[in-house]
Order: structure tokens, then C-alpha cells, then sequence
């Protein structure tokens, strides 16, 4: 590609400096000083139905102004999920409900002057529940007499295999080839069970939202959401409010990781501005997120996989069992993932296929999480794919190598599945998967460690994988963005994009900066205001540099053809015989500044605005991969390991900033190594949640980590705005399965199930002696 | 209620607390917005303010404990933290940013330290603060260089 001045850079974040000096910028910064104070009564059953509910009391009390409970409501099914429309998940969902699915779940909500006011009016409400028996274990779900939905005013928007009847949110079954007869002719048959828990998201921030009235009379809402545009059309729909009615506006959001990619509380607070008239405020509390937003979706998965002697791998055979929880947001979405994200990297197969169900249970949801999908499927195939190399005494790495995606091929999976619907047809235009191997086994030592290698007492080992994600939605989710320019020749950029922490508002800046041949400092960014800024899906499934960078690139390619035919007119010469050098226009003999043409466009002769809209939606969704490599240090009487690195070589195309590319890698890998060694939610026998809070449920800190090596390849995407791929849920893919493999590599003990704790390593340990005597 | 007096990033407060009033809170009331809460059990290093210069959790922090203390928040700091976010910027350690303003603080703390800064002081001091975004190896090379820069190293 051609030299770039300001992408495939380095760039500090445009809001860095702001934030780090405490500058406004959040959802609670901007709390009106007269907000009503929002709480929500939750329910202290896994499973209920409310019988009577008084609210007279709570309502009596000085300095309340309002409690709703679910009479308060017209009965509207919606899904939480914020997702393109209509949603591939299950409208089950009611904004105040009778039916309390998960403690947790919401009973009523008051609205007080102050918070002390708000919770003593929540410990008025007087509830009589009648007590149901829940279904908390998700193996036990399907076709369990008991019934987590047993309404009947709940549907799908299209068909996805949804059977509330049954317990099924969404079922899925596809198949290319014929699996059963290929592993029947295979040579060596492997299989196994894999399980993975609920990982909470754990974003610094708490949910928070807001909404009240604005001069005009429309309700504006600040929420920390990633998806503002889906949120708008959520509230208009469920409350039955004018779309017209409605902005939504995102600030700076404090992560997300998919945790705030579906409503939480902006429904309340919306229902209590409009009853109240008055602004409202909610911040969850962290037992609030905890317990009352979502999580990653715990699986079971069932792999086989069929190969020759020589390691030709002719067959892989998925079935997946999915936990929704008690709601069914993204519920077919993730399970999808599970199987088109993950079976593709060894697209040379006969035969495949992936199928399962995705069940409703009495516990808190899962949702939209990072990697959503793929994480899972990832730690069962690639903890697979080294137990067949085990089986065919064959190097794990060259395993790979010889069976994996390659630049210029393809997958047929790619056509058969998407996201909730059909997929689309591509080839990897880009794929950089076998430098990514080469690259990480020398860059994590791997020869000189591997299988593993005594060191006094411990032993160090080494264990990796290879992983593949997406860029975006194609032909569903959309990004726009429109440029304009002012005096003195500077843009303002405005994307609905959400940035939620990742810098989409930096990279977005960068591509229009290189694209106009000017500097970030010359580009005001805005973004997500559902009213000022061009739509956009939203911060998820990897899309924001891919699809709404390409918007950017569009726009100001063409404001640029736009300036070239105001500066041809004051020129009096052709467009094409001017060459802009992105502060000036030169014709033969003549010349003109962008700061003069824009000037003299705003105050002078034949003045105008120059403004470009351009929208973009992916035609394909070109995959990231990359491979990864974990090094360990096992103490093996206790158990006990050290990560004492994790190499990361990337293929996401070019990186429109180093520097953030660098940081969405690693602090994904992070977030999959607290997920692989620790990261739990525990449940009590009658489904309450122990982990929580920050104390019981524990995320990496700063010395869990030793070192991490971050690499990325030369690798250009022809369809991405600069040759960039996706590069915020890849990062996450890999460490399970690298870990367990490092286990194995250490001890000779596989673990199939998340996380993996030194008690559990243990305890296979001790199985393993039991089984040698 | 109690009285007391106090300074917050040196300009002098007198003001009528609740017994059970937190820190946090109080400088809520004071305008301060950098002081965010991220957990309510003092476990996440969000809400980290200098109490003598020494980092504690505000939302854990009784103010009618601080009369006569001085507590600086991250405004009162303002130039250092801005200098700081360069050297996170260049590391790709800066993120979703909920965390900064309490880890530009711990860094200021670790500044008042005699003895040369090593890395393990460093993790020592991000002990507190956890960061969901970064990974935390570019924040502690981030923070190396920066100290390295202002001669603290």
C-alpha cells in the first residue's frame, strides 16, 4: 500500500488528555441537579409470580413522586438486545413483569428527591410471592416440566427455533457433507465435552441512564449504552412514543465489552420522566450489574473430530448447549458465532456440522460479551485439535498448519451461517494466519520450552492457539458519517459510532484526517447523538473500523470531490487539472488555500456549506485471525501457575492505530486469561448469586499478568478503509484453550472445563494416579 | 452534623457533614465530577483521592475523619495528569479512562517517594486500581517512562 501519514500510526486518543484530568464526560457527570433518584425493587426469588403488590405506602412517603410497578404498564413483549431490526431474539421480555425469572429480576421501581428516600419507599412496597421452583441446572432445561416462560403473549420476529414450551430461546442445526458417514472412515476419531461458565463483563463503570425533557419537550436520554440508535427505537416501541419524541445521547463511556449492548434501566427511567415529568437518574449499584444486567453465555459443547493418519482433518461434528438465563437476548446471535466463527479455521474439511439449543433458565441472562460465541467454541476446538495431535503423536502446531485457513481460500460455513440469519459468501482476501504461527513460535520461544521444561521445582510449559473473528454484520449493520467544513478550512466529523472506551472516535478521526491529508488536530470529532449524528448500528460484533471506517472514508472522499469543484470554480479550471495537497489547491498558474476557498465559501461569493453524508455496509465480513501463546510455570504438588507470558501475533489487517490496536489486543487477552484461570460466577442452591460484587468475583490485577507480547503482521485488507480488519474481540479468543493446553504440555492432565483453577489441575491430577494404579 | 474544615487541592472548605458522610459524596458536593464511583466496596481504585498524599478509596472514607487534612483530587493536578495521558496515549494504555484520574493520582503519590521508582513500585501502586481495558504491562511501561521523563526514575 501506499505510504499513510496518520494511519498506521501511532496517535494518543483524541479524549485521552480529558479524561485522564477528570474533565466531564461520563453518563453521571451530567446528571441534572434536579433528578429524581431511581431504585429498583428486585426480586429475592429465582423463580415467582407476584400475587398482590401495594404500593399505597411506599407512595406516602415524603419526597416520593412515583413507584410503576408492572400494572402500571401496557403489556408489550421486546427484547433487551440491541441488535440491527427486526432481532433474531425472542421478544420475552416485559418492561415490568408479573413473572420474576432470576433474583434480581425487577419487581418496581420508585422515583424519590433523594437515594436514603428512594430505598426506604423500596422496603414499603409490600410483595406477596407466589414461590415457584426454578430451573437453575442448564442441562436439565430442555423439556423440563418446568416452564421459565410459560406466558403466552411472548414471540419471535422471525423463525429461530424459539419453543418457550420446551425452554428453548433458539435452536439451530446445520450440516455440510454427511458427518456421521465421514467420521466412520476416519482414520482416528477424537472427541470430548467442554464446558465454559459465566464470565461477568466487569466494565468500570456501572450502567447508568438518564432522561429528561428538554426545551422542545422531547425526552433526551444519556445513557452509557453502545448502541444509542437501538435504544431509541426500543424505548419508542415499547412505551408506544413517537420516534420523533426521543434523542438519545452517548457520552464517554467507561467499557463495555458487550455488557452495554442491550437496555438496561433506560426503559424505567424514560417511563418515569414521561409520568413524572421531571428529569429521573439510575446508576446501578456493581451487586446491580452483578446480578441484574448479564453475562457471557455458559456452554456445554460436544466436539468430534475425524481425521486420516496423516493429520488430514476430514470431519468436525459440534453440538452446543447454550445458557440464555432467564431472557433470550442474543441468544441465537452467540450460539451462531459458536459454530461460524470457530469451525472456518479448518475449512478443509469433508464434512461439518454445527447444532444445538439454547435454553431458558431461572438465572441471571447471559448477553452480548466480547468474543461472544467464539471464546467457547475456541477453547473446545483448540484444546481438541492437541488432544488429536496427541492421539496421531503428531506436533500440534504442525497439525494446524497443515489443516488451516489459508489466504485466498474459503469456507462454505461463511455462506450458511451468519448472525440470526443466513451468511454470506467470501473468500480471505486477507489472511495472514500462517505468518501469525511462524511469527509467535519465535517470538514466544516456543521451540526451546516446548512440551515443557523442568526449572528447580516447577515446570514451565508453553500451550497455544489460533483464532479467527469478524468485521461487522454485512448487509444488516450499518455505519454512516457525515464531514463538513468550515472556515479556516477544518472539518467537523460526525459518526454515529459509539465509542465506548476502544477509541473509535480516535481511528474514525485518523482515516478522515489521511483521506482530507490534514492532521487529527484539524478534525472535531462528534459522535453517538441519535440527533446530530448520522446512524450507526452500534460499538459490537466487531464493526466500528470496519464498517463505519469505511463510512468515513467515503464521506470525505466525497467532501474532498466537493472542495475540488468549488476551488476548479474559483480556479477557473477543470477539477481534474488541480492537485490538493490537503492545504492547497493548485491549478497550472494559479492557486487558492482551503482556508481561503472555505472563507470565501462562508462569507463571500456564491457562499454555501459544504457537508458529506456517506453510508457504508459490509458486503463481506473480513476475518482477524491471529495465533496465541501462553508460557507457564506450574508448581506441580500444588498446582499452583505463574502466566508468565502471553505472545499475540496478530493479522487485523493494517492497524489504523498502533498504539490501540495494541490495547484492544491485550486487554482482551487479559480478559480471557481472567476468564481461563479464575473468573466465576457462583450461585446458591436456590439460585442467589454469591460473586456479587468486586470482592467475591475477582478480575485480573496488575500482578496477575508478568509480560505480554504484541505483534502484528503485515497484512492489508483490499476492502477495509486502509487495509484495516476488526480488532476488539479477537484479542479474546485464544487463552482458554492456550492455557489448557499448557496444562497439558506441564502435566499431562486435560481440562475441559472453565476456568481452570489449580484445585481443578489437582484433582485431574489425583484421577490420573487413581487410573495408573 | 458535624463541622469541620478541611483542604481539597489547597483551597480551604468549612463545611456541616453527616457522621456517615463519605468523601466521595462530600466532594460531589464541592463540584468535583472526577471522583466517580466504581464498585461500592472499596475494591476498584476508581474513586482513589490523595489524603495527605497517600491514596485512599473515597467512597470508603468518612469526611468528618479529614478535618484539617488536605485532599487533592485529580483537578488539582491538572497539568501532571495531562502529562501523564501523553505517555499512556503513546502506549495504548488509554482506554475507557474510568480509571485514570485515580491511577494519575497513585502516581503522583508514588512521585513523593525518595528512593528511585522500579517497576515493582509501580505494580505496587496500580495495586489497587483495576483496569478491565488495558491489560496493565502498558500502564506500568507507560508510567516507567513518564517517571523516567520527570526524572523520578
Amino acid at each position: 500500500m501506499s505510504k499513510t501519514r496518520v494511519v498506521n500510526q501511532v496517535r494518543p486518543s483524541v479524549d485521552g488528555k480529558g479524561i485522564m484530568q477528570g474533565r466531564k464526560g461520563y453518563t453521571h457527570d451530567f446528571v441534572p441537579d434536579d433528578a429524581l433518584i431511581v431504585k429498583v425493587l428486585r426480586s429475592p426469588h429465582a423463580f415467582a409470580k407476584i400475587t398482590s403488590i401495594k404500593t399505597d405506602e411506599a407512595k406516602q412517603l415524603s419526597g416520593v413522586h412515583c413507584v410503576l410497578t408492572h400494572l402500571d404498564f401496557k403489556r408489550k413483549a421486546h427484547t433487551r438486545a440491541g441488535q440491527g431490526y427486526p432481532e433474531p431474539s425472542p421478544h420475552d421480555t416485559f418492561v415490568l413483569d408479573y413473572y420474576l425469572r432470576y433474583v434480581g429480576d425487577e419487581v418496581a421501581v420508585v422515583a424519590a428527591d433523594d437515594e436514603d428516600t428512594a430505598l426506604e419507599a423500596l422496603s414499603l412496597i409490600k410483595v406477596d410471592y407466589e414461590v415457584l421452583e426454578p430451573v437453575l441446572d442448564f442441562e436439565q432445561a430442555k423439556d423440563n416440566n418446568i416452564r421459565v416462560h410459560p406466558e403466552e403473549d411472548i414471540y419471535e420476529m422471525f423463525p429461530i427455533g424459539f419453543d418457550p414450551k420446551r425452554n428453548l430461546a433458539a435452536a439451530y442445526h446445520m450440516e455440510v457433507g454427511d458427518v456421521e458417514k465421514t467420521l466412520k472412515a476416519a482414520d482416528v476419531v477424537v472427541e470430548s465435552s467442554f464446558y465454559t461458565q459465566a464470565q461477568a463483563h466487569v466494565m468500570m463503570e456501572p450502567h447508568t441512564v438518564h432522561a429528561s425533557f428538554d426545551v422542545y419537550g422531547r425526552l433526551t436520554l444519556y445513557s452509557s449504552t453502545q448502541t444509542p440508535f437501538h435504544v431509541r427505537r426500543i424505548i419508542s416501541q415499547t412505551l408506544a412514543i413517537p420516534l420523533s419524541q426521543i434523542r438519545v445521547i452517548k457520552p464517554r463511556v467507561g467499557g463495555g465489552f458487550g455488557g452495554k449492548q442491550a437496555i438496561h434501566g433506560e426503559l424505567l427511567v424514560a417511563a418515569i420522566a414521561l409520568k413524572t415529568n421531571k428529569p429521573a437518574s439510575l446508576r446501578y449499584t456493581r451487586q446491580e450489574v452483578f446480578e441484574s444486567t448479564y453475562t457471557r453465555h455458559p456452554m456445554r459443547i460436544d466436539l468430534k473430530i475425524g481425521a486420516k493418519k496423516d493429520g488430514t482433518i476430514q470431519a468436525i461434528d459440534c453440538y452446543g448447549l447454550s445458557d440464555t438465563g432467564a431472557y433470550g437476548e442474543h441468544a441465537l446471535t452467540v450460539f451462531m458465532v459458536t459454530g461460524s466463527k470457530v469451525l472456518p479455521l479448518y475449512n478443509k474439511v469433508d464434512s461439518v456440522r454445527f447444532h444445538g439449543d439454547v435454553v431458558y433458565t431461572n438465572r441471571t441472562s447471559s448477553g452480548a460479551y466480547r468474543g461472544y460465541g467464539a471464546i467457547q467454541g475456541n477453547f473446545a476446538l483448540e484444546s481438541l485439535i492437541d488432544m488429536l495431535a496427541d492421539k496421531l503423536a503428531m506436533d500440534p502446531v504442525k497439525l494446524r498448519e497443515k489443516n488451516m485457513m489459508k489466504e485466498g481460500e474459503t469456507s462454505p460455513i461463511f455462506e450458511i451461517m451468519g448472525e440470526g440469519t443466513e451468511g454470506t459468501a467470501m473468500t480471505m482476501d486477507s489472511c495472514k494466519l500462517d505468518v501469525c504461527v511462524e511469527e509467535g513460535l519465535k517470538l514466544s520461544k516456543w521451540h526451546d520450552i516446548y512440551p515443557r521444561k523442568q526449572t528447580n521445582n516447577k515446570i514451565k510449559s508453553v500451550g497455544m492457539a489460533i483464532a479467527m473473528q469478524g468485521s461487522g454484520i454485512p448487509y444488516i449493520d450499518m455505519g454512516a458519517a457525515t464531514i463538513k467544513l468550515n472556515d479556516d478550512g477544518f472539518y467537523n466529523l460526525m459518526v454515529g459510532a459509539t465509542d465506548i472506551g476502544q477509541g473509535s472516535d480516535t481511528i474514525l478521526t485518523q482515516i478522515a484526517a489521511e483521506a482530507l491529508m490534514t492532521e487529527v488536530e484539524n478534525v472535531a470529532v462528534y459522535s453517538s447523538d441519535s440527533d446530530l449524528t448520522p446512524f450507526d448500528a452500534g460499538a459490537y460484533a466487531s464493526s466500528t473500523t470496519y464498517v463505519s471506517g469505511n463510512a468515513v472514508l467515503k464521506a470525505a472522499e466525497s467532501l474532498k470531490a466537493m472542495m475540488l469543484k468549488e476551488a476548479a470554480r474559483v480556479l477557473h479550471v477543470k477539477e481534474r487539472d488541480i492537485t490538493f495537497d490537503g492545504k492547497t489547491f493548485k491549478a497550472a498558474d494559479d492557486e487558492i488555500t482551503l482556508s481561503s476557498l472555505s472563507n470565501q465559501l462562508y462569507y463571500n461569493d456564491e457562499q454555501k456549506q459544504l457537508t458529506a453524508t456517506e453510508s457504508y455496509v459490509g458486503h463481506k465480513s473480513p476475518p482477524p485471525f491471529m495465533a496465541g501463546f501462553v508460557t507457564i510455570e506450574i508448581d506441580p504438588q500444588t498446582c499452583e501457575f505463574e502466566i508468565l507470558n502471553y505472545t499475540s501475533v496478530v493479522d487485523c489487517g493494517t492497524t489504523i492505530n498502533k498504539a490501540l490496536a495494541k490495547g484492544q489486543i491485550e486487554g482482551g487477552i487479559v480478559q480471557g486469561l481472567g476468564m481461563a484461570c479464575f473468573e466465576d460466577v457462583h450461585i446458591t442452591k436456590t439460585g442467589r448469586l454469591i460473586s456479587n460484587n468486586m470482592l467475591n468475583y475477582k478480575i485480573p490485577g496488575v500482578h496477575d499478568i508478568q509480560s505480554l507480547t504484541t505483534m502484528f503482521t503485515d497484512s492489508f485488507e483490499p476492502s477495509g478503509p486502509y487495509g484495516a480488519k476488526s480488532v476488539g474481540e479477537i484479542g479474546i479468543d485464544t487463552p482458554p484453550a492456550a492455557l489448557a493446553n499448557a496444562v497439558y504440555n506441564a502435566l499431562g492432565v486435560r481440562l475441559t472445563s472453565l476456568p481452570i483453577t489449580p484445585e481443578k489441575i489437582f484433582k485431574a491430577m489425583k484421577e490420573k494416579e487413581r487410573n495408573h494404579a | 452534623m458535624i463541622n469541620i474544615t478541611f483542604m481539597v487541592n489547597h483551597r480551604k472548605h468549612s463545611l456541616e457533614v453527616k457522621p456517615g458522610e463519605y468523601l466521595i459524596e462530600t466532594l460531589k458536593r464541592l463540584n468535583i465530577h472526577s471522583v466517580r464511583r466504581g464498585c461500592d466496596t472499596a475494591s476498584c481504585g476508581v474513586c482513589t483521592v490523595l489524603v495527605d498524599l497517600k491514596p485512599v478509596p473515597s467512597c470508603a472514607t468518612l469526611t468528618a475523619r479529614l478535618a484539617g487534612k488536605n485532599v487533592t483530587t485529580v483537578e488539582g493536578i491538572h497539568d501532571e495528569a495531562g502529562a501523564l495521558a501523553d505517555y499512556f496515549g503513546l502506549e495504548g494504555a488509554d482506554q475507557c479512562g474510568f480509571c485514570n484520574p485515580g491511577i494519575a493520582l497513585s502516581v503522583h503519590a508514588l512521585k513523593q517517594q525518595s528512593s528511585p521508582i522500579t517497576e515493582a513500585d509501580i505494580k505496587q501502586a496500580l495495586t489497587g486500581h483495576l483496569c478491565r481495558c488495558s491489560g496493565y504491562v502498558s500502564q506500568v511501561k507507560a508510567i516507567m517512562a513518564y517517571l523516567k521523563d520527570d526524572a523520578h526514575v
